[in-house]
């Protein structure tokens, strides 16, 4: 059965590291490491994105002085590719090794004690990773430009003629919402990965997660809707 | 009063089984769920049927034995109380139940709502033993255990083997019930000596066995009939991960995994 880490695998003596990822339990340590990892991203690009706010010459600057550390940009932008691929590898060999555990599943089955976003994950992760890779075609690389001219280095006018178009902004909004159920459940998740769990403090954790989540989706999304408003022009 | 029983029937398994309905029409409130099947089976061995099979043992709740799924949650409607504690009274006049068997490959199904969990016995196996030293016993006193540890070992502890966490979870994971099993133990000085390896091993084998994995959604402590806290998987993840980077050798099983088992006959 494939389903299992057949007995000799699993007595053959490996590296620890290789050990602990085969181990469900390390490959979560590592996807809560990685979240960790992705979760600092999300709150570094949202303050640099809220300077949009400030004026064309604000964010200009920013994106002038991003491109200006050059080497110290790549390792970022490195570790967090790696970040993404270590996070999607885990889920996907995890997920492969979920759906052989139930083969046979149950004929009615209700969820009693659980978030809507956290049984939503296997959902909202693969939309989130479209998203991404539309967002930097869009913004970063500049292929994907709907309607709109691409100035390189012009990210407030970037900015502005993208967010203008409507659908590119509901897709945008629709997709940081299912970021926010995301880190909802990851927020405090990770923790738990990790083993950190106190009968009290993982309660105030939970509700600062939700918080957390929501005040990140309030941040983004107000970029597309002042933008549709016509707040920000 | 009178209820209508989906219960799934399978000879055993290598047939395959189906929901079958039955009428029960003399259903005192006051019985237990596994009194009501009791009830079932003896009009259906009068009608030369075959019964219904279930497990039970002591029907106070406390032994592990009984458990299936009423419609769609492990134990049914009420929480922290087995099947066998489960009064008829929770249910109203003509409602229907759907009763099936815990559902997971690592426990295959014997018969009817008969699930095979060794797979329990070997992570419990795997665990090994506590350094207990024999001869007279020592003071009182001498051991002094702080009461918010002796609870957290308790609450571990009360964990009964019966399988409703690893039915009730989306992955089939049996993360509750080991981290119940590593945290009771884990929690006290009489375990500390063997905490790290105890950890790695049961750990090694509830991977081995054919389990899903954690995905910290709750599903488990909600079912759970000793209402085993979410914190006992959070202890397991803690201690497999300080014991992996403190272990100095590998530590090898030789417990074959049920689903293996049932694979060569």
């Amino acid at each position: 059965m494939s389903a299992t880490i057949s007995v000799a695998e699993a007595h053959s003596r490996k590296n620890r590291a290789v050990t602990f990822w085969q181990s469900t339990n390390g490959k979560k340590v590592v996807m809560a490491v990685t979240g960790a990892m992705m979760f600092l991203f999300v709150i570094g690009h949202l303050l640099g994105n809220l300077q949009v706010f400030e004026g064309p010459e604000k964010i200009n600057a920013y994106g002038h002085f991003l491109h200006s550390i050059g080497e110290v940009l790549w390792i970022v932008r490195g570790t967090l590719i790696m970040a993404i691929l270590l996070h999607i590898a885990a889920t996907v060999q995890l997920a492969i090794r979920n759906k052989k555990a139930r083969p046979i599943g149950y004929s009615r089955k209700e969820a009693i004690n659980s978030s809507y976003a956290s049984r939503t994950m296997y959902w909202s992760g693969p939309i989130v990773l479209a998203f991404i890779i539309f967002h930097l075609l869009q913004f970063t690389a500049g292929y994907v430009h709907p309607e709109a001219r691409f100035v390189e280095g012009d990210v407030y006018h970037n900015l502005v003629s993208g967010f203008q178009v409507w659908w590119v902004s509901l897709w945008y909004i629709f997709a940081i919402t299912l970021l926010g159920f995301h880190l909802r459940h990851g927020i405090w998740s990770m923790f738990q990965s990790v083993g950190i769990a106190h009968p009290r403090h993982t309660q105030t954790l939970k509700h600062a997660a939700l918080l957390i989540a929501t005040l990140i989706v309030l941040g983004y999304i107000s970029i597309p809707i002042s933008i549709l408003l016509g707040l920000v022009k | 009063m009178k209820l209508k029983l989906k219960i799934w029937r399978q000879k055993n398994c290598k047939e395959k089984g189906k929901f079958v309905q039955y009428a029960v029409d003399n259903v005192d409130p006051e019985m237990s769920m596994l009194e009501c099947l009791d009830v079932l089976n003896e009009s259906l061995i009068e009608r030369d049927e075959e019964p219904v099979a279930f497990e039970h043992d002591c029907r106070e709740g406390i032994c592990g034995s009984c458990g299936f799924m009423i419609n769609g949650v492990a134990h049914g409607p009420e929480r922290a109380t087995t099947v066998c504690q489960l009064t008829m009274r929770h249910f109203k006049d003509g409602d229907e139940l759907a009763i099936e068997p815990w559902r997971s490959v690592a426990f295959p199904l014997v018969k009817d709502l008969v699930v095979d969990r060794s797979a329990f016995d070997h992570i419990i196996e795997a665990g090994g033993y506590i350094s207990v030293s024999t001869g007279n016993a020592q003071d009182g006193n001498t051991l002094l255990i702080g009461k918010d540890i002796a609870d957290k070992a308790m609450d571990a502890a009360a964990c009964i083997g019966c399988g409703a966490c690893v039915a009730a979870c989306p992955n089939a994971s049996a993360a509750l019930f080991t981290g119940a099993k590593i945290a009771h133990l884990g929690a006290l000085p009489q375990g500390k000596p063997e905490r790290d390896r105890r950890a790695l091993s049961m750990v090694s084998q509830m991977n081995m066995e054919a389990f899903g994995n954690c995905t910290n959604i709750g599903e488990c402590t909600g079912v759970c009939p000793k209402e085993i806290p979410l914190e006992a998987i959070a202890t397991m993840n803690r201690d497999y991960l300080l014991a992996s980077c403190k272990k100095r050798e590998d530590i090898a099983t030789d417990i074959s995994p049920v689903i293996e088992l049932t694979a060569k006959g």
